[in-house]
């Protein structure tokens, strides 16, 4: 495989082919012994979703360089289709419909990755918003999609994989853990093909790369397929390892910024990013909850709380931009290294 | 040299952008094989545009070719996707030194080694000898290419376009903003290349002293009109030439140098 002279491994994934084992093994080892169902429901699980669909969006967004602002669209259509594909197809296994789905999410990522043939930048992101708009618009309109359920609203199969249950937190989170790790690996795996400095020539110049041969068009849907497969599996573990019954309008408007907003804390172009900054959306709006509720006492109003933090993490999220523009990832590597140069 | 081929022949070449501006009006040239052939004309003379219009990178800036004939080695040009004129040996380089910053200068290169199709033995080749002819790209292999100097930003420009294999390279201004003994360095690899082995070079310069040195033909764009076209040789005698662009007849050295210019990258 390494045949082709590269130039050094990037810092992306294997900081540590022994950090990553150690993370491993505290995923799959230590924390599922000793991990409460607060943190598997309340943390974990909807941090891997939204880690998945950050990395989904940094393929495209981050590697590629083009703005979209579609990705709730992307999570619902896999999310949707995971839930057809269980409902009409009984007898086929969790993983079949999760790869299927994400093929079906794919299919709906090159259509709506046609204009960027034509478009690019803010003009792209407005295309992009059209495909939010409609698929929202599908899933209210087409009953057929939910099953008639009122709404919309549809409700997640039992997780069973080869005739063993996952149906509680712990192996909701195992089912998440493995699908996000499963998925990593192949996104690693693009990144440092030839498609993967392809993907980057044409986010650095365009022009550029048509001039030294890339075929831009094929790389940008190819772009656009590759990250709405992966978002639209992290939509499908959004529904059904997390929330267990969904509404379309959980994968609305705000959903797409806030994968966005994942992306851009943790780093564009960087695999670790999405884990980063999906670290960072999940975990501190619970802790500025218990800092608020301890400061402020029980009795305060939900609604300015909810305000407060909400004014704060953007705040926060100001404040980390502007110290460093690429992010989480950079800030740590920036870390890192000093700590790497103190201890020389 | 009148027996070789013609590779690239434009005649008549009329360029529109978005629908409104009439970037060239009747341009000729013909660049045959084994040769240099300077282009050459002032600000907006309309050089990018013919060596855009010569990738067929037109289409994606939102500009046409609405008059005129293209023709590259016995191809329409017009009707030749990019990554194709590619892999028929026709490589560009753009004005102003395009890297992929976020990628090492290796990368970089190896980039337009698959860009061409070369397979894995062929790029480790290639490597190899770009690294030969720009010694200093091979002690910055591992660095982003968005961190090196301007010089060797524009060195892995045309090492990148070198590990495509062109038979016919296309440069715009790689002098542009260059101190001159990096010019000169970048001139004399071109130069041996076309020596050596035969390599075509069609080459957009304002630097008109320069460009008329290396050269064996230049053309003289003015206004998107090819005025002038002969060998470098007559050209750097016709006074004309030498009052408006080699800074007068008498004292070429008194007047401003055109290579003292001007205009940051863009
Ligand atoms: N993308 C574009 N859209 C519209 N007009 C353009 C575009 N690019 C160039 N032009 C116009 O075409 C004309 C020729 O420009 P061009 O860039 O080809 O000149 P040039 O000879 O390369 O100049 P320079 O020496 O400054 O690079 C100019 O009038 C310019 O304004
Ligand atoms: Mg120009």
């Amino acid at each position: 495989m390494d045949a082709l002279p590269r130039a050094a491994p990037r810092p992306h994934l294997p900081a540590g082919a022994l950090g990553l084992g150690a993370l491993l093994v505290l995923a799959y080892g230590i924390v599922p012994l000793t991990g409460t169902s607060y943190l598997f429901e309340a943390l974990l699980t909807p941090f891997l979703a939204l880690a998945l669909a950050g990395l989904g969006l940094n393929l495209l967004t981050g590697y590629a360089g083009l703005l979209s602002l579609g990705s709730a669209a992307f999570m619902a259509v896999g999310a949707y289709a995971a839930f057809n594909l269980s409902l009409r197809l009984p007898g086929l296994p969790l993983p079949a419909s999760l790869l299927l789905a994400g093929f079906v999410a794919a299919l709906a990522g090159l259509a709506a990755g046609l204009p960027a043939l034509r478009l690019r930048g803010f003009y792209l992101a407005v295309s992009t918003l059209a495909v939010q708009f409609f698929v929202a618009w599908a899933l209210n309109r087409i009953g057929w999609i939910s099953d008639d359920s009122p709404s919309g609203v549809i409700t997640a199969p039992r997780l069973v994989v080869a005739g063993l249950s996952f149906d509680d937190p712990r192996g909701r989170y195992l089912v998440s853990l493995t699908v996000v790790t499963l998925l990593t690996l192949v996104a690693w795996r693009l990144v440092s093909s030839p498609t993967g400095r392809n993907l980057v020539a044409i986010r650095d110049n365009e022009t550029a790369a048509r001039l030294v041969g890339v075929k831009v068009a094929r790389t940008k849907l190819l772009a656009f397929a590759a990250s709405s497969f992966v978002i639209g599996i992290a939509g499908a573990l959004w529904a059904f390892a997390y929330l267990r019954t969904v509404e379309p309008a959980g994968f609305n408007l705000d959903r797409s910024f806030q994968i966005l907003f994942i992306v851009i804390i943790g780093g564009l172009g960087t695999l670790r990013g999405a884990f980063l900054g999906a670290g960072f959306i999940v975990v501190l709006p619970l802790l500025l909850a218990r800092l608020g509720a301890a400061l402020l006492g029980d009795g305060f109003d939900s609604g300015t709380l909810e305000m407060v933090q909400r004014i704060v993490l953007g705040a926060l999220i100001v404040a980390l931009l502007i110290r460093e523009p690429a992010g989480l990832a950079a800030l740590l590597d920036r870390a890192g290294r000093r700590l790497g140069r103190r201890a020389a | 040299m009148s027996a070789a081929p013609t590779l690239l022949q434009v005649e008549a070449l009329e360029v529109v952008y978005g629908g409104a501006v009439h970037a060239l009006h009747g341009v000729d040239l013909a660049v045959r094989a084994g040769e240099i052939v300077a282009l050459v004309g002032a600000n907006g003379a309309g050089k990018t545009t013919l060596l855009r219009a010569v990738s067929n990178l037109l289409p994606a800036l939102r500009g046409q070719v609405t008059a005129g004939r293209l023709a590259y080695d016995g191809r329409d040009v017009t009707r030749t996707r990019t990554d194709a004129l590619v892999r028929a040996g026709l490589v560009g380089v753009l004005e102003g030194r395009h890297c992929f910053r976020g990628l090492s200068v290796q990368e970089n290169l190896v980039a337009g080694g698959l860009g061409r199709g070369s397979g894995r033995s062929d790029v480790r080749a290639d490597l190899e000898r770009v690294y030969g002819l720009f010694p200093r790209l091979a002690a910055k292999r591992e660095v982003a290419a968005g961190l090196l100097s301007g010089g060797e930003q524009q060195m892995a420009a045309i090492g990148r376009a070198l590990m495509g294999r062109p038979r016919l390279l296309v440069l715009d201004e790689p002098s542009m903003g260059l101190a001159p003994r990096v010019v000169e360095e970048i001139y004399r690899v071109l130069a041996g290349l076309n020596r050596a082995e035969g390599l075509t070079l069609l080459v957009a310069e304002q630097n008109v002293r320069l460009a008329l040195r290396h050269a064996h033909h230049a053309v003289v764009l003015e206004n998107g009109r090819s005025a002038l076209a002969g060998s470098a040789a007559s050209l750097r005698a016709r006074d004309d030439v030498r009052s408006l662009y080699l800074g007068g007849a008498e004292c070429p050295e008194a007047a401003a140098p055109p290579e003292a210019r001007r205009r940051a990258p863009a």
